[in-house]
């Protein structure tokens, strides 16, 4: 009997592979589970009312701070410190702040995640994991309080929507454009109970930078996760990460899929989603002229290098255009220092930026980039909801790297094409 | 398992988790704290309609967004008994489940709720809105088992205690 990837994976996670069926309520083993300063505290007391005092296999849980840090008030330090004491208790795996990153991107970076995994996360970005071919879902603290006890979560055996990507994308054309462009098409809730998988030439060609743009958008389709098949391109990129044996699956032939999309990325365009939906997408041309205050680079998705290197290329040589901040946020500290030693941070702060430590921050309305009433950020991240980075009467505008930079040195919205076009200084 | 109550609405679709409980409060974790932010990026006045007996009805794709428990957590411990909606985000549904809340899906009960609103949902599958009756899908087993264990924390007590 023909399966889909997605099937295929939550079979090897059950206890009776011959329960997953579509719609159906299965327990699923986690390879791994995860939670931060947000989802893990919570989820910690909850563990404690369900009566584990330990969890099911300290290898196989990683705390990460990273929402809250640096810690802005004493209440958000407290929280940091029980998520330190918690995981020495437990003898679970803790990245110390300043020591890891923005979680999901840790995660992939140090070889935590492979195909055909099952990944809890306390975070709802957890489908960032399917760059990699794992199904990573983002769940509650309750949920997550499951896993740490059990090492299992519930799970209705979603569909899937095949996205078959073909042709290669364009100048100033991204990862971000590819998701933008699906989460256009279906809508806010179009993914609801389906998992998206990214498959076909155009898919293979991309990048694990580029990858995880896309995966980490799917729950703005409303889906369970996102992922890439595993192929050369995630072969390469894990070795050397991990010992973790894995296979590649694919979807078989034949197998039932909710629905097909086929997009070409040749004819795709730098895309924006307007104020106040991830859903709300239009080529960047309709967005052109839209004045804004402030450009945020960077989180769990999009502080990749591949993101700096963009950013870059449009900053180098020129300034921000007076009145513009931007506040650029490598993913995690490898990639900071990276960007550090190619020269990409100096071209940053050279034209005006701010560089962040790597951290949640803005991207959430957490701190470190809150916007005021009237004022407009265009942000590589991946939710504009009103209120998400301050102000209920600010805007946030979504693109990718290229056009947020392009849009801090222009005051407003632009074709990046046409910054790249003048000379730099 | 029957829960009754008197309907608060709110009809946009897509609300999300972020106007239903802003970022800035995810930091807190007494959940009586919580139920001050409930609201707080939407319409806070809609915390001073809640009541011991209020159901909650919805439009569709309800809860988009965060995984934050703070949200249901905050409706739960503001009296809030049950949500009706057209339909709901996947991670908020859960947490919903997961701490005893039950969400139903019925987008002609969600239609027809009006603000005070007698509304009755028995979890075998039918939602009664001030005498007018429709159909649910009946929830899958495990669902409904949690519903009546008051969520997910007694399951796994009951799983842990058992091993």
């Amino acid at each position: 009997m023909p399966f889909t990837l997605t099937e295929k994976i939550l079979r090897a996670h059950a206890d009776d592979p011959d329960t997953v069926v579509p719609g159906s309520v299965v327990m699923v083993r986690c390879d791994l589970v995860m939670a931060n300063d947000v989802s893990g505290p919570m989820a910690f007391r909850a563990m404690e009312k369900m009566g584990a005092e330990r969890v099911f296999d300290p290898e196989r849980v990683v705390i990460i701070p990273d929402h809250f840090i640096p810690a802005k008030d004493a209440k958000s330090a407290s929280l940091q410190k029980l998520l330190r004491d918690w995981s020495e208790a437990q003898g679970v795996t803790f990245y110390e702040q300043g020591r890891g990153g923005i979680e999901h991107a840790v995660l992939v970076e140090d070889g935590w995640v492979v195909p055909g995994s099952v990944i809890a996360g306390g975070d709802s970005h957890t489908c960032t994991l399917g760059a990699l071919g794992a199904f990573g879902t983002g769940l509650g603290s309750t949920d997550v309080a499951a896993c740490l006890a059990t090492g299992m979560f519930w799970q209705a055996v979603p569909g899937t929507i095949q996205v078959e990507l073909t042709g290669g994308c364009g100048p100033f054309v991204t990862g971000k454009d590819i998701i933008l462009a699906v989460i256009g098409e279906l809508g806010a809730a179009g993914g609801t109970n389906q998992v998206l998988e990214f498959v076909g030439p155009g898919a293979e060609a991309l990048s694990i930078d580029e990858r995880l743009a896309v995966a980490n958008m799917a729950v703005e389709a409303g889906s369970e996760t996102g992922f890439f098949p595993a192929d050369e391109t995630t072969a390469a990129y894990l070795e050397g990460r991990t010992d973790t044996p894995w296979t590649a699956g694919r979807t078989d032939d034949g197998a039932e899929l909710t629905a097909r999309i086929e997009i070409d990325l040749g004819s795709l365009k730098p895309l924006v989603s307007l104020p106040h939906s991830p859903a709300n997408v239009v080529p960047v041309e309709d967005a052109v002229g839209r004045r804004i205050d402030q450009a945020y680079i960077g989180n769990c998705g999009n502080g990749t290098m591949t993101d700096l290197r963009q950013a870059a290329e449009i900053f180098r040589g020129r300034k921000l255009a007076p009145g513009v901040r931007a506040i650029i946020v490598p993913a995690t500290q490898r990639i900071y220092r990276e960007a550090m030693s190619e020269g990409l941070l100096d071209v940053f702060v050279e034209a005006g930026a701010m560089v962040s430590t790597p951290t949640c921050g803005a991207c959430f309305g957490g701190g470190t980039g809150i916007l005021a009433a009237g004022e407009a950020a265009i942000t590589t991240t991946n939710r504009n909801f009103r209120g998400r980075m301050g102000s209920p009467e600010a805007e946030v505008y979504l693109a990718n790297a290229w056009v947020a930079a392009a849009a801090a040195v222009a005051g407003e919205i632009v074709d990046p094409a046409e910054i790249a076009e003048t000379v730099a200084a | 398992m029957i829960v009754s109550g008197r309907a608060v609405v709110i009809r946009e679709d897509n609300i999300d988790t972020d106007v239903l409980y802003p970022g800035a409060y995810l930091n807190i974790t007494d959940v009586e704290e919580m139920t001050k932010y409930l609201f707080d990026g939407y319409d806070p006045s809609l915390r001073d309609q809640l009541g011991g007996d209020t159901i909650l009805v919805v439009g569709r794709n309800f809860g988009a967004g965060s995984s934050r428990e703070h949200v249901p957590q905050a409706m739960r411990a503001s009296g809030i008994r049950a949500l009706v909606g057209e339909s709901f985000a996947r991670i908020f549904y859960r947490n919903c489940i997961n701490l005893g809340l039950p969400a139903f899906w019925s987008a002609e009960a969600a239609a027809t709720a009006e603000p005070g609103s007698t509304v009755e949902i028995d979890t075998a599958g039918t939602i009664t809105v001030d005498g007018r009756a429709f159909d649910t899908p009946p929830l899958p087993e495990f669902m409904q088992d949690l519903l009546e264990r008051g969520g997910l924390e007694d399951w796994v007590r009951a799983q842990v205690t058992r091993t």
